[in-house]
C-alpha cells in the first residue's frame, strides 16, 4: 500500500505514545547509565559534576568490585557448565522417548523450576543446604561423609548458587534443544544406522555437531541471565548476622550498594556499563562463531 | 517402531527405552524434590521440623502454619501487589506490542524500521543494567511504593513487539487487509476487526509471559518498594527469610501460597507456553 504523507502522518501519531512510554523506560536510562557513569552524584545534592574515567579508574582497584566479577563470573561459567552438557543429553533422551506416555510429567518435572518464582523456589533450597537440619546434610552423613556448612563456607556458597541457578535454568535449555531435536532429518539417523552406527554413536557425531547453532545460542543466553544473578545470592548467602548476600558477593548486589547504601550513583553506573560491556562481548561472540559456520558451510 | 516384530533389535531397543524410562523419572522426581519438600514443611510441626531425617510427607500434617501466614503477616496483601502489578503490565505490554508490532509489519517506510531496529537492540540489553536511572524517573513521579511505580519497569517488552511482527507478517495477508480497503473499512476497523483476531493465539502466548516476568520480578520491585504494605510476594518473602530466627513452617507454608498461582497456570497452560519459549527462545 502506498504511504502518503497524511497517512504517515497518522501513523506516526498512533505510535507516538508508545515511543515516548518506551524512551522513558528503555533508551532513556540506557543513555544515561552511560551519562552517569562518567559523572560524580550522591544523590543529595543538585551537582552532578563530570570527572571523565575517574569512577572507571576506581573501580580497578575496588577489592568488592572485583570480588564480585570473580564470583559473578565463576557463577556464570559455573552454571553453564552444568547446565548445558545435562540439558544436551536430557533433552536427547526426552527425545528418544518422545512417543512415551510420560512425555508430559517429563516437560512438567523439568519445566518447572525454570516458571516459578525465584524466591519461593530459592527458600525451598535453603532449607536443603542448612547446615544442621538440611536434608543434603542428612544425607551426607548417611552415606558416610562429613556436614558441610553449605551456605556459611564462601566457596561452598557459591557452589550452593550455582545449584540452584542451573536447577532453574536446566528447564529452558531443555526446551530449546528439544526444539533442535525435533528438527534434525531423521533420514540422517537412518543413513548412518545403515552405515552401522548405533544410538551413542549417532549422538556423539551427529546431534551434537548438527546441534552446535543452539548449543553456542542457549549458552550466551544462560551466561547473560547468570551474570545478573541477584535473588539467589540475596537468599542464600546471608551472613551469620541474616544480613543478605553478604557471603558471595554478586555484580548486581555491589551495584546496589553502592546506589543505595554508599550513595554513589555515578560509580555504580560505571559498574552497569562493565556489565553491558561483558553481555555485549558474549552476544558478538555468538554472531561471530554462528557466522564463520555459515560462511564455512556455504 | 520399538514394536516392530520384523526389526530384530526390538526387544533390545524396548528394553533401553525402558532404562531411559527410569532414568527420566527419577530425574524428574529429583527436579520436583526442593518444590515438594518446602510444601511438605509447610504442613508439618515444629517438632517435626527439627528431626534429623526430615520426612516427604508430614506425619501430623497440620494447616497451623498456612493459618498463621494468612492472619499474621502481610502475605494476602503482597499477593494482591504482584497481582495487580503483573496484570497492569500485562495489559501494557499486550496493548504497545499489538499496536507497534501491526505498524511495523505492515506499514513500510524508513522510519519505522529504524525505530523497530532501535526498538528489537535494547532487547539484547538486561533490566538490572539500566535500573537505576529508571529508579530516579519513578522516584521523581513520586511513584515509590505503589503499583504504578513497580509497573513502569515492566510497561513495554521488545520481545513482544518482534513477536507480534512475526506474526502479522506470517498470519495477516496483505490481500485481505486489501480487500477490506476496497469495502470501505477505516483503518482502526481493520485493526480491530481482521487483523486482531487472526493474532489470538499470539497475544495469548504473549499475554502469559508478560504475567510471569512481572509475577517472578524480584530485582525491581526490591528497589522500588520499601514499605512491607508495598511489598511484591517475592520482596516480602525475601526479607521475611532473613530475620534472626526463622520459623521455617511458616515460611515454608508463605512460600508454598506463592507458589500457587505460577504452578496454576503452567499447569494449565503448560503446552502453549512450552510451545511459546520454544518458538521465540524467549527468555525472563
Amino acid at each position: 500500500m502506498k504511504m502518503t504523507k497524511r497517512r504517515y502522518i497518522s501513523i506516526l501519531s498512533i505510535l507516538f505514545p508508545i515511543l515516548v512510554i518506551f524512551y522513558w523506560v528503555r533508551i532513556g536510562p540506557i543513555l544515561e547509565i552511560f551519562w552517569l557513569s562518567f559523572h560524580k552524584w550522591d544523590i543529595l545534592s543538585k551537582k552532578k559534576p563530570f570527572i571523565g574515567l575517574e569512577n572507571y579508574r576506581e573501580l580497578l582497584g575496588d577489592d568488592l568490585f572485583i570480588n564480585a566479577l570473580v564470583n559473578t563470573t565463576i557463577i556464570a561459567f559455573g552454571v553453564l557448565a552444568i547446565t548445558i552438557p545435562l540439558a544436551l543429553i536430557l533433552a536427547a533422551l526426552i527425545h528418544y522417548r518422545a512417543r512415551s506416555r510420560l512425555g508430559s510429567f517429563y516437560e512438567t518435572a523439568i519445566f518447572l523450576p525454570y516458571i516459578v518464582s525465584l524466591v519461593p523456589a530459592a527458600v525451598a533450597w535453603k532449607w536443603i543446604f542448612d547446615a544442621r537440619l538440611g536434608p543434603l546434610n542428612s544425607l551426607l552423613v548417611s552415606l558416610g561423609f562429613n556436614a558441610q556448612p553449605w551456605l556459611f563456607d564462601p566457596v561452598l556458597a557459591v557452589i550452593s548458587i550455582i545449584i540452584l541457578c542451573s536447577w532453574q535454568a536446566l528447564g529452558y535449555a531443555v526446551i530449546i534443544y528439544l526444539v533442535g531435536f525435533k528438527n534434525i532429518p531423521t533420514s540422517i539417523y537412518e543413513a548412518a544406522k545403515l552405515d552401522g552406527a548405533n544410538d551413542v554413536q549417532s549422538f556423539l557425531h551427529l546431534s551434537i555437531p548438527l546441534l552446535k547453532p543452539i548449543t553456542l545460542y542457549v549458552s550466551v543466553v544462560t551466561l547473560v541471565s547468570s551474570f545478573n544473578v541477584y535473588a539467589q545470592a540475596f537468599v542464600l548467602a546471608s551472613d551469620t548476622q541474616g544480613a543478605p548476600g553478604r557471603q558471595v558477593r554478586v555484580l548486581v548486589l555491589d551495584m546496589m550498594e553502592n546506589t543505595f547504601r554508599n550513595y554513589r550513583v555515578g560509580y555504580a553506573a560505571s559498574e552497569a556499563v562493565v556489565l553491558l560491556l561483558i553481555v555485549l562481548l558474549l552476544t558478538l561472540v555468538q554472531f561471530r562463531l554462528l557466522r564463520d559456520r555459515w560462511d564455512r558451510a556455504s | 517402531m520399538s514394536h516392530d516384530p520384523t526389526n530384530p533389535g526390538g526387544s533390545r531397543r524396548s528394553a533401553w527405552s525402558l532404562v531411559v524410562d527410569l532414568v527420566l523419572i527419577v530425574f524428574g522426581c529429583l527436579m520436583l524434590t526442593p518444590l515438594a519438600l518446602l510444601v511438605s514443611n509447610g504442613f508439618k510441626l515444629p517438632q517435626e521440623l527439627l528431626a534429623q531425617q526430615p520426612s516427604i510427607i508430614p506425619h501430623h500434617p497440620t494447616l497451623d502454619n498456612f493459618a498463621g501466614v494468612i492472619a499474621e503477616t502481610p502475605l494476602p496483601t503482597w499477593m494482591f501487589n504482584s497481582l495487580a502489578f503483573a496484570l497492569i503490565s500485562t495489559v501494557s505490554v499486550v496493548i504497545t506490542s499489538v499496536v507497534a508490532g501491526y505498524i511495523f509489519a505492515k506499514f513500510n517506510h524508513r522510519t519505522f524500521t529504524l525505530i523497530f531496529m532501535i526498538a528489537l537492540a535494547t532487547a539484547l540489553i538486561p533490566f538490572e543494567i539500566y535500573m537505576i536511572p529508571l529508579y530516579f524517573k519513578v522516584k521523581s513521579l513520586g511513584l515509590m511504593n505503589s503499583v504504578w511505580g513497580l509497573s513502569c519497569g515492566y510497561l513495554v517488552m521488545s520481545f513482544g513487539i518482534f513477536l507480534i511482527k512475526q506474526n502479522v507478517t506470517h498470519s495477516v495477508p496483505d490481500e485481505l487487509l486489501e480487500a477490506a480497503r476496497i469495502d470501505g473499512a477505516g483503518e482502526t476497523w481493520i485493526f480491530f476487526y481482521v487483523a486482531v483476531p487472526l493474532l489470538r493465539g499470539a497475544l495469548g502466548a504473549l499475554a502469559i509471559l508478560a504475567f510471569f516476568q512481572a509475577w517472578t520480578a524480584f530485582t525491581w520491585p526490591m528497589i522500588v518498594t520499601t514499605t512491607p504494605n508495598s511489598y511484591t510476594i517475592e520482596v516480602g518473602l525475601a526479607l521475611f527469610q532473613t530475620g534472626f530466627t526463622v520459623d521455617v513452617g511458616r515460611l515454608s507454608a508463605a512460600a508454598s501460597l506463592a507458589l500457587i498461582p505460577s504452578v496454576t497456570l503452567f499447569l494449565w497452560l503448560r503446552r502453549s507456553l512450552v510451545q511459546g519459549v520454544a518458538t521465540t527462545g524467549m527468555k525472563e
